[in-house]
């Protein structure tokens, strides 16, 4: 926890002291762990959900893990944990002073996003091909735990998609400014937020992933 | 540097609306939010006096049950998410918080801009579930499941509006957490700080960690009416108990959000108005802590009717019981403030005052809600809505109405005329009676809580209550316009007409942009009387 105020730890360090821009690298990191508590809470009251079902309907919760394919799922995890090194590896580069090696990462991040959301999108393609979707007539005639673990499922790897995509926007305008010079190896902490924002979303399918497709 | 010109006139290059609403200065972002707040207090104030217009009498006054119900939700929805969440912190606690810390700004001030966008936003969103679709929620602010679900009335947009508004929440919270680590000013170590931005730090850490549950409950309720995921659904495996949970795992924690920043203010105007040291300051912060931390795990006393297990109930109690002690340790605190002081009887005094008395009312009574064997007797009565008016209205509201008061001089850099607030308080405190503590008695004797038509045997209670909702929005149209015409027109003030001893006070009244010509070198306690040369 930073302790010191920003103008002890020299707030305007890196940057013109003439600037009326007031920079604090402390202090933009917390707020972006802050604004991270937040997100773990959400997904937290989702888990707290799964957990509360899953004590009510274990083995309907077992029958319907075997319904998933585990492959695609691990395939997705190397992936996620994949992007994640290639994120960590663009801030190291960029803090080594290759922009142009940083770029190149967040490309490589960005484009393995695109490949798990393309892998989700098969998986739940199958799934709404077996008219198993919220709603539908089949998912009606399921016992309640099954219901309950797809609809589960939907939501809460939606909401993660739905974050991955939101992560993917947020690298592609880090991008921009790398390219620009407006993220460089005196000023980066954009990219290292982002980068911390990247690894919560890798964290959150790593929940995700045993908990949907392992317990079998 | 001279003499740097004021926020309000200094448009920092732009012109026009364009220099309010796309400024990054805290000052001005304080003001548009109040701005905001304060209109849509208003439209809560009026929708309040028109639901006490039907309860006159018994049988149809002024509206058909489906609008009652459609204005009681709307009044807690504009009232609690749109006028007391972000109340304080965002109005009073922007304008203050840098001030008060010895800093120029908040920590990010673009974000703090953002959050008035959301806001607005999230307001836009709640109004328009007004006219569209099958016309505004008739749920009452809490939404339950099962009917929430069902209704064909426009939850989704309504809760939408709300969703949207827990960002800003969270932002403002996020902001301001960090602000307190960031930008104290040197030598202002964190038992030097003052308490009001002690608050702000409990309330933020609410805000940051609270919002989202209330974020992702709000999720489920739309996917719930959209696509029928069934968690809430007992004929899908869900349980409509669970939506209750989740709910008051956040609401609970968002009424520590209203009341710490309120109680922030209080702190701040015994000490002032007593021309002393503030009594058990180390006291004082570890009860605002407590009160924030504890405030997490009480949230089933709201589901104590629901038919949850013996053990569970009694625990939920318990930790109520204990909730409250702190909030008792601060009003000892602050009557002590006053012990041997040279008191000052202004207004912000007086309100202050009556913030004692009528919050100590709400908070016993929240013991009378929070007992086992009492519950049974009142949940769901008009008992309920008594108490929660007490510590909210009479608690956060008119902590509000203090604290603009005791700052307005710093805020528009001229005096308010002191008569006319003297007489809104009063006129407010004999108003307020009136109007709430009728429903304590008739909620006890069993007259339950958002029902459109009544029982005879309850019609000199409402009848009363009804009176009494005139006198209060009497006083308030008195307060604001002696507010309103003031702020254009009124005496300019000094810097420091209260003899306040806080940092916001040593810089001129309105204060310039940067807040400080130099960052000052904190060298003792917020509340200690300053050396001779003024530091």
């Amino acid at each position: 926890m930073p302790g010191e105020s920003a103008y002890a730890a020299g707030g305007n360090s890196g940057s013109n002291p003439e600037s009326n821009v007031h920079r604090d690298y402390l202090g933009a990191k917390f707020g972006m762990w802050l604004f991270l508590f937040t997100e773990v809470l959400l997904f937290g009251g989702m888990f707290l959900l799964y957990s509360v079902f899953r004590s009510r309907f274990p083995l309907d919760f077992h029958k319907g893990a075997e319904e998933l394919n585990v492959a695609l799922g691990a395939v997705n995890t190397l992936v996620l944990l994949t992007s994640s090194l290639s994120m960590a590896a663009a801030i190291t580069a960029m803090q080594k002073g290759s922009a142009r090696l940083s770029l190149y990462l967040q490309g490589t991040t960005v484009a393995l996003a695109g490949v798990f959301l393309i892998n989700k999108y098969y998986e739940w393609g199958a799934k709404i091909g077996h008219d198993i979707y919220p709603g539908s007539e089949h998912m009606m005639e399921l016992p309640h735990g099954e219901i309950i673990f797809y609809s589960l499922y939907y939501v809460m790897t939606g909401l993660h998609g739905l974050h991955v995509i939101i992560g993917m926007i947020v690298i592609l305008f880090v991008m921009r400014f790398t390219a620009n010079g407006v993220i460089n190896s005196g000023d980066y902490i954009k990219l290292e937020n982002s980068g911390l924002y990247w690894h919560l979303v890798d964290l959150i399918w790593i929940y995700l992933f045993p908990l949907f497709y392992l317990i079998t | 540097m001279g003499n740097p010109a004021s926020y309000i006139k200094d448009s920092q290059g732009r012109t026009g609306i364009s220099a309010w609403i796309f400024s990054t200065d805290h000052k001005r972002i304080a003001i548009l939010y109040l701005v905001s707040l304060m209109s849509f207090f208003m439209a809560g104030v009026t929708l309040g006096v028109l639901m006490r217009l039907e309860l006159i009498a018994p049988g149809r006054n002024i509206m058909e049950a489906q609008t009652y119900n459609a204005t009681f939700t709307l009044h807690g929805v504009i009232m609690i998410f749109l006028f007391i969440i972000p109340g304080i912190p965002a109005a009073l606690g922007n304008f203050v918080l840098p001030l008060q810390l010895g800093a120029r700004d908040v920590a990010f001030p673009r974000l703090n801009l953002l959050s008035w966008w959301i806001y607005i936003a999230g307001a836009g969103i709640a109004i328009m579930s007004l006219f569209t679709g099958g016309g505004p929620p008739d749920t009452g602010w809490t939404f339950y499941a099962p009917y929430s679900v069902k209704t064909q009335t426009n939850v989704t947009l309504a809760v939408f509006g709300a969703f949207v508004l827990g960002f800003s929440s969270i932002l403002t919270g996020l902001n301001f957490v960090t602000t307190i680590h960031r930008l104290r000013a040197p030598g202002m170590k964190w038992f030097r700080m003052p308490l009001f931005p002690w608050s702000l730090y409990a309330t933020g850490w609410v805000q940051i960690l609270a919002t989202p549950i209330l974020g992702v409950t709000l999720l489920l309720l739309i996917l719930e009416r959209q696509f029928g995921v069934g968690f809430f659904d007992p004929g899908k495996g869900g349980d409509p108990i669970l939506y209750e949970h989740l709910f008051w795992i956040y609401s609970h924690p968002a009424v520590y959000i209203m009341i710490l920043p309120a109680m922030g203010i209080i702190s701040e105007i015994f000490p002032a108005f007593s021309k002393k040291n503030v009594f058990g300051y180390s006291f004082i912060v570890f009860s605002t802590l407590s009160i924030a931390g504890l405030g997490y795990l009480v949230w089933g006393h709201h589901m104590f009717t629901s038919g949850m297990s013996d053990t569970s109930r009694w625990i939920f109690s318990l930790l109520t019981f204990l909730v409250a002690v702190p909030s008792g340790i601060k009003v000892f605190n602050w009557v002590a403030t006053m012990y041997k002081g040279s008191v000052e009887n202004d207004s912000p005094l007086l309100f202050a005052m009556a913030f004692v008395f009528l919050f100590s009312i709400g908070g016993l009574t929240g013991l009378i809600n929070g007992a086992l064997s009492t519950n049974v007797q009142i949940h769901d009565t008009a008992f309920v809505v008594g108490h929660f008016h007490y510590v909210m209205f009479g608690g956060t509201g008119v902590a509000m109405f203090a604290g603009i008061h005791y700052w307005f001089p710093k805020i528009t850099g001229r005096r308010y005329n002191e008569t006319a607030a003297r007489a809104a308080c009063l006129l407010l405190f004999i108003g307020f009676n009136t109007l709430y503590f009728p429903m304590l008695v008739m909620g006890w004797l069993g007259m339950p809580r958002r029902y459109y038509d009544y029982l005879p045997v309850f019609h000199k209670y409402h009848f009363v209550s009804t009176l009494g909702s005139w006198v209060v929005a009497a006083s308030i149209i008195i307060m604001a316009v002696n507010l309103v015409r003031s702020a254009r027109r009124g005496a300019a003030s000094e810097a420091n007409p209260w003899g306040g001893r806080t940092l916001e006070w040593t810089v001129p009244s309105p204060p310039p942009v940067e807040n400080f010509v130099q960052i000052p070198r904190v060298r003792r306690g917020a509340y200690d009387a300053p050396e001779k040369d003024g530091n």
